[in-house]
């Protein structure tokens, strides 16, 4: 085929540092630029948000009770406005940022890392694991997730590492089938069998030749279920066996601000927004990550752009 | 000469990529008459499905474009027609048939009804439809047509579902049939029979039948006329006999230099060191016996050819011989162990020794993996043949032994030819230093000429790395120039063996002669006396 010449013709680009190559190809999707920037400034509000507006994000002020937003008269603070007890916004969120990306993150890692590694165990093995490992899958998901969350966190203290741990257990079965189909799959392509045929032990065949083709699949199921896990979050809040106040999600604030949706409805669209804007940042990177992973497809990106028309 | 039935000129089809426009074909033109064949044959890339394409209206546009030309159905233009014109056009008057029949039938409905359902669309009362439908079952060569026309597509075979798509093609009676690579997917027997069978329906309706193929043998065997296209241009026509006998173009020329059981046949003194014996294997699934008690035996430095019909159990034994799957009885005696009995540890070190290139080097190359990584592989898994140091430059050298160059191995897969994947595919499997090599198809997917490279590439590597062969193949012309010996084999049993003289010159079995029988020669001539032998045959 003559585009296939073409390619073979274009002289073979230079080992170039891998850090520049990856900043490049992220530089040719534009949205995927914007979202990696947004993602970034939630991770630095995560990070230092806490150490430099703790004070400031629980500081009561009722004169500030419910202050609408884009009014500068009472400080830049208060530009998001104020919550039910005059708090601003603007830092709450900062703050908040902390405990929402450390449920959903640890969560959605735990039941990933967990989720995949039983998914490949249940598609690789072709003995009993292979049939049991399922059914586990089947009992977690036969069982209603709140109920789970309810039963668990009014046993255990309702902290931050047992919510992760509640939101982990209900989110397995989704990596575990997703993974197993795949493994299932791809176990049976000519280049596993090739891979057999020179001796390659089942290591060298789970993780050298199965896993990076599986890999992209989870990682976009991962970046869809950040998104659900914070949602997930917020009901637990809601129901008030989740984040215990004043410690603030933005779950917790989406939840707080309802009884005031008639008549401040700024109390629970700036959180919603911001979670909003998360989750699809997550997803444009996931979409650019999957293109970027595979060699077959990175073309698109090396093009600079210019789309497939 | 009257106006011909369809007539297509200039045809220029663009598509849209994202590396600019691509010319799929430039200013074609050809045109077929009522009752005659016409053959368009190009190897992969080459275009010849495109005008076939345009003409059914199964370009996609955006990506497509065509950019100049007319196609002319009985004088009239289909590119500027309506579109509910053109769709009484299409399927009724022009039909066409695909190469895989199993994904253009509708699995969930049952074949006699997908049959039926076309001509109630075009008009046809439902009873009437019914009778018909098993009128042209019958007349297709399905047999018990009225049981048949209640079952549902996949339980038919491969051949017969290619029939029925031949049924349900003639079933509003089209003036033209169009057949794309039709029996690229079948058996040699199946193939004949599919053959002889578009060439009675051809004769007996009097209708035009286009074949888009690759095969030199099938334009010998049905043609009337021949167009042969290359990168996207006609580069020469002509009727089958004279392209064949004298071609003009040095394409032509080496297309059909490069057809395959002309050369000469392999008559080395046999080597009498058997390096692999097989003896009673058998391998079963279920109820279902695959392989039937199978003895065989590979000498040293010989290339023996497995030859048979899908289900004939020549890729079992294959994959039985590699430890891909457990055999159920028997024993594969190599250097005095048995294969099928070793421990995990010995297996390991016996995988060195006996390696696989398989059918479709697409799929047998782990596509996020380079050309390097790929190679390489065979030593991180077996440390010790090289040490690290070395392996940049043996990776350099056994490109440049299978034909590429060192600065291909930074690249992926993808980025190469069918031709030169499977060169890689060899590569990779010389790595390991082997003293068995087995071909599973390893050229049936290949173009022509790219297969006489890789053919002759296994040949010279066969004396320099001192291998012995067990070559799988269904293609027998291909067999013929490369094997020392050949094993015959039909339903899990081997019916015949001997050096490929015994077996080409003269095949002792009934079974290895249909096989041979069937199996199609470039030359139209050769093909024409074959047919008039068979036909003979039949009369009798």
């Amino acid at each position: 085929m003559t585009m296939a010449e073409q390619r073979i013709l274009s002289p073979a680009k230079p080992e170039a540092g891998r850090l520049r190559t990856a900043l490049k190809l992220l530089w040719a999707d534009k949205p995927a630029t914007v979202a990696a920037v947004f993602l970034l400034v939630i991770v630095l509000c995560a990070v230092f948000g806490p150490m430099l507006l703790e004070q400031v994000s629980s500081r009561q002020n009722l004169r500030g009770r419910n202050a609408p937003p884009f009014d500068l008269a009472k400080g830049w603070l208060l530009i998001l406005g104020g919550d039910q007890l005059g708090r601003p916004l603007l830092a709450r969120i900062v703050v908040a940022a902390s405990n929402t990306m450390a449920i959903a993150a640890g969560a959605v890692l735990a039941s990933m890392l967990i989720g995949s590694a039983l998914g490949l165990c249940a598609g690789y093995s072709r003995g009993r694991a292979g049939d049991l490992i399922p059914r586990l899958a089947d009992v977690i998901m036969s069982f209603p997730s709140l109920l789970l969350a309810v039963i668990v966190l009014y046993m255990l203290e309702p902290s931050v590492g047992n919510i992760i741990l509640v939101l982990a257990i209900t989110r397995i079965p989704v990596y575990l089938r997703t993974t197993r189909a795949e493994v299932l799959e791809v176990r049976e392509r000519m280049f596993v069998q090739a891979a057999l045929v020179m001796g390659a032990s089942t290591p060298r065949i789970i993780f050298r030749h199965i896993m990076p083709m599986i890999l992209p699949t989870i990682l976009t199921i991962a970046t869809l279920d950040f998104a659900f896990v914070m949602l997930a979050e917020s009901s637990l809040s809601f129901l008030g066996i989740g984040i215990q106040p004043p410690e603030v999600t933005w779950g917790l604030m989406v939840a707080q601000g309802r009884p005031y949706l008639t008549t401040a409805w700024w109390l629970s669209f700036w959180p919603g927004l911001v979670i909003i804007l998360t989750t699809l940042s997550l997803n444009l990177l996931s979409n650019w990550m999957r293109i970027a992973l595979d060699p077959t497809q990175r073309w698109r990106l090396e093009m600079g752009g210019r789309k497939n028309v | 000469m009257s106006e011909p039935l369809l007539d297509v000129r200039n045809l220029s089809v663009t598509f849209h990529t994202a590396r600019g426009p691509v010319q799929a074909v430039k200013n074609v033109s050809w045109s077929i008459n009522k009752g005659e064949v016409l053959a368009i044959l190009g190897e992969s890339g080459s275009g010849k499905s495109v005008s076939a394409s345009a003409v059914m209206d199964l370009i996609d546009c955006p990506p497509g474009e065509i950019t100049s030309g007319e196609i002319y159905y009985r004088g009239k233009d289909l590119l500027t027609m309506d579109r509910l014109e053109r769709r009484h056009i299409n399927g009724k008057k022009i039909a066409m048939i695909f190469q895989d029949p199993l994904s253009h039938l509708n699995p969930v409905y049952k074949v006699g009804w997908q049959i039926e359902e076309t001509m109630v669309i075009h008009g046809t009362a439902r009873a009437e439809a019914r009778t018909a439908t098993i009128a042209l079952l019958d007349r297709v060569g399905i047999p018990e047509p009225a049981q048949a026309a209640q079952k549902y597509p996949h339980q038919f075979s491969g051949g017969q579902r290619q029939r029925l798509m031949i049924a349900m093609a003639l079933a509003l009676r089209p003036d033209v049939l169009i057949a794309d690579e039709p029996t690229t997917a079948l058996d040699v027997t199946v193939q004949a029979q599919i053959l002889a069978l578009l060439e009675e329906l051809q004769r007996e309706t009097g209708m035009a039948l286009l074949i888009i193929t690759h095969d030199l043998g099938v334009v010998a065997e049905i043609a009337d006329r021949v167009v042969v296209m290359n990168a996207g241009e006609i580069v020469e026509q002509g009727t089958a006999a004279e392209v064949y006998a004298n071609p003009q173009h040095a394409y032509t020329k080496r297309l059909i230099g490069a057809a395959p059981g002309k050369g000469a046949i392999h008559d080395n003194p046999l080597g009498t060191e058997p390096v692999l014996r097989l003896e009673n294997v058998s391998k079963n699934y279920a109820a279902f016996q695959a392989l039937k008690g199978v003895d065989l035996v590979l000498h040293e430095g010989e290339t023996l050819a497995i030859v048979g019909e899908s289900g004939s159990g020549k890729s079992t034994t294959a994959r039985l011989l590699l430890q891909l799957e457990a055999a159920s009885g028997g024993r594969a005696i190599y250097q005095g162990r048995d294969l099928f009995t070793l421990s995990p540890k010995e297996l390991y070190k016996m995988r060195r020794d006996i390696q696989m290139v398989f059918q479709d080097p697409t799929q047998s190359l782990n596509p996020r993996m380079t050309v390097y990584q790929l190679i390489s592989e065979a030593w991180q898994i077996h440390p010790d043949i090289l040490p690290r140091a070395q392996w940049r430059d043996r990776v350099a050298l056994l490109l440049e032994q299978v034909g590429l160059t060192a600065e291909h191995m930074h690249r992926h897969p993808h980025q190469f030819s069918g031709g030169q994947r499977q060169r890689i595919a060899i590569a990779r499997a010389l790595a390991l230093e082997p003293r068995i090599i087995v071909c599973d198809e390893a050229v049936s997917a290949l173009d022509v000429q790219v297969q006489a490279q890789v053919i002759e590439l296994l040949d010279r590597l066969k004396d320099e790395f001192g291998l012995s062969y067990i070559f799988i193949a269904h293609d027998l012309p291909v067999v013929r120039d490369f094997a020392d010996r050949v094993v015959v084999m039909q339903a899990g049993r081997i019916v015949e063996q001997g050096t490929t003289r015994q077996i080409f010159e003269a095949p002792r079995e009934a079974y290895t002669q249909g096989l041979l029988a069937a199996s199609l020669d470039p030359d139209p001539q050769i093909q024409a006396r074959r047919r008039e032998a068979r036909l003979a045959q039949e009369t009798v």
